[in-house]
């Protein structure tokens, strides 16, 4: 049984702890960074950090996925972010054009394509088999990247697809076929390699119209800019360049 | 709380403390928990209240009211208000809000089909399982929405428990405005059970049972005299459903898909525009919290106070 007094000291102790709770712990700032890289990146970059961090050890890289658009906020609103890749140039100009964000590199591209539910129910074949009655297609809203992509590939194939549902981004679009919801969806190629044996992929000879570039930049607010750039670097080398190419994404 | 004997040192007024400074600021902070934000002091004639609290607690309530209150300002803070009329009146933006508003509309009302009939049954029916069945009926209340959305999804999607019963039939649900209603509905229901539930059990059986005994059949007796007298709980557990249909998110993306005027509904707008133009996502969002505080403020208003669906939860 506590005492009427002891409530408010728990109380205030609470709150003192979860206050403190999310303090980094400072044990080797020198030789730690944080990386904000797009979310369809996260299988090659977990192995590009632990790669580096192999090569050199004692550093330790830190890594942070979310969508481009996400990060580019977090990173204006004052995150602290060290390195920012990101899934397309729009986003990146985004931080260059406040000064966030320095010299950009590209270092991976990625094109479009179409993923189906496993034993393809609809027989889908070809970019045009999208608008076929009957087809229910889903795709990324024309105006995040994936879905300009995808209003590209309808200018230059002269196809025009009515989907049933234009979705927030290319994890949306997934969960709707992966779940056999929708026939036919259009994402990346990265995206149908990391989805396995949920999702089918069906490659078509348009999608090299549409490439998608991915840079990568220091941060201009890094507090370990040395390391930034080091990574960076190496992001941009061979070895960064095989896992990236394992994972599906091409050369810029 | 511990007892006062345990407290040994402890004054016993430090429990039941009667100044009047400290009725005024008790009365205000049991205003504010209440939903009403303006503190307007009061002073209450006759007896002394007892229901003071220690000081501490009222900063720490403080302390929780600003947790949920900055937010909201912060985000006001944020809004373009040069183009807020341009933002939150463009074509995908009044898509959204009319599709919104007309499900909302539709899910309120088969929240009421079947939440009425769902709350009579918890409040004046005893049977074997019944003591389950509530946890069960208001889950949607605590289950996390996109949870909803995968559950709804294997029941009525196309490779769902039923999704393929409704597509022989020819019902399309997957994509539809349907799904979107089916979502809003799955989560709001509770409310509106929950809320009427506490109407029905606060007004008693006294008047029913005289209704009866003078010779009025079941269903008479509902329609003259149970429906009537809560009338307000059910006026305030429609208005929170609506709310909540209004603000459902996780399970309508999980389930429905997003098609503007289709099952594009605001929150799913304000989900992409954020990807896209955050100027026009914090425009809308402050659009859905004006018009969730309007919903609230007029549930509450419109409640009995003794059956009201706040008081009841709290």
């Amino acid at each position: 049984m506590t005492s009427p007094r002891a409530a408010p000291v728990i109380l205030a102790a609470t709150l003192l702890l979860a206050l403190t709770a999310c303090a980094p712990s400072a044990a080797n700032p020198g030789r730690q960074i944080t990386v904000f890289a797009a979310a369809s990146l996260t299988a090659p970059f977990t192995q590009i950090a632990a790669a580096y961090e192999a090569e050199h050890p004692g550093t330790t890289i830190a890594l942070n996925f979310a969508g481009s658009s996400d990060l580019v906020t977090q990173i204006t609103e004052g995150a602290p972010a060290d390195v920012f890749a990101s899934a397309d140039t729009t986003n990146m100009a985004k931080l260059t054009a406040t000064d966030l964000a320095d010299r950009p590199v590209d270092f991976a591209t990625n094109t479009l394509s179409i993923a189906v539910p496993p034993g393809n129910p609809a027989g889908i074949a070809s970019f045009a088999d999208l608008a076929r009655p009957g087809v229910k297609t889903v795709v990324c809203a024309p105006r995040v990247p994936c879905g300009a992509a995808t209003a590209t590939l309808e200018t230059n194939t002269g196809v025009t697809l009515t989907p049933v549902s234009e979705e927030s981004s290319v994890t949306d679009v997934l969960g709707k076929v992966s779940s056999g919801e929708a026939d036919a969806g259009l994402v990346y190629v990265t995206d149908v390699r990391s989805a396995g044996a949920s999702v089918q992929g069906v490659p078509f000879p348009e999608s090299t119209g549409a490439v998608n570039t991915y840079p990568i930049a220091a941060l201009a607010a890094s507090t370990n800019p040395a390391l930034a750039a080091s990574f960076t670097q190496y992001v941009t080398g061979p070895a960064a360049r095989e896992i990236l190419k394992a994972a599906g994404f091409g050369t810029p | 709380m511990a007892p006062p004997d345990d407290a040994g040192g402890v004054p016993a007024p430090e429990i039941g403390c009667r100044t009047p400074a400290a009725n005024t600021t008790a009365t205000s902070s049991a205003s504010t928990t209440s939903g009403h934000s303006r503190v307007r002091p009061r002073r209450r004639p006759g007896p002394a209240r007892v229901d003071a609290v220690p000081r501490w607690v009222l900063g720490v309530a403080a302390v929780g009211a600003l947790f949920v209150l900055l937010p909201l300002v912060a985000m006001v803070g944020r809004v373009n208000w040069g183009n807020f009329l341009e933002l939150v009146t463009s074509e995908s933006s009044v898509a959204a809000l009319l599709l919104s508003l007309r499900t909302s509309s539709v899910a309120t009302l088969l929240c009421i089909l079947f939440g009425v009939p769902m709350a009579l049954v918890l409040a004046r029916t005893r049977f074997a399982g019944l003591r389950l069945l509530r946890p069960l009926v208001l889950l949607p209340l605590v289950l996390p929405p996109v949870v909803g959305g995968i559950a709804l999804l294997y029941t009525f999607g196309r490779r769902g428990l039923l999704g393929e019963t409704f597509e022989l039939l020819g019902i399309q649900i997957a994509f539809s405005t349907t799904a979107v209603v089916l979502a809003q509905t799955f989560v709001a229901l509770p409310y509106l059970v929950l809320s009427l539930e506490g109407g029905l059990r606060a007004v008693g059986t006294r008047y029913e049972a005289v209704a009866a005994t003078l010779g009025a059949a079941p269903t008479t007796v509902l329609r003259r005299v149970t429906l009537p007298l809560v009338l307000p709980a059910l006026v305030s557990g429609a208005v929170l459903s609506f709310a909540r249909a209004l603000g459902e998110f996780g399970a309508t993306l999980t389930f429905a898909g997003s098609l503007q005027g289709v099952t594009r509904t605001l929150p799913l707008e304000i989900y992409l525009q954020r990807e896209i133009d955050p100027d026009a996502a914090v425009a809308l969002s402050l659009v859905l919290v004006v018009v969730a505080v309007l919903v609230v403020g007029f549930a509450h208003r419109g409640a009995n106070p003794a059956t009201g669906f706040l008081r009841r939860a709290a």
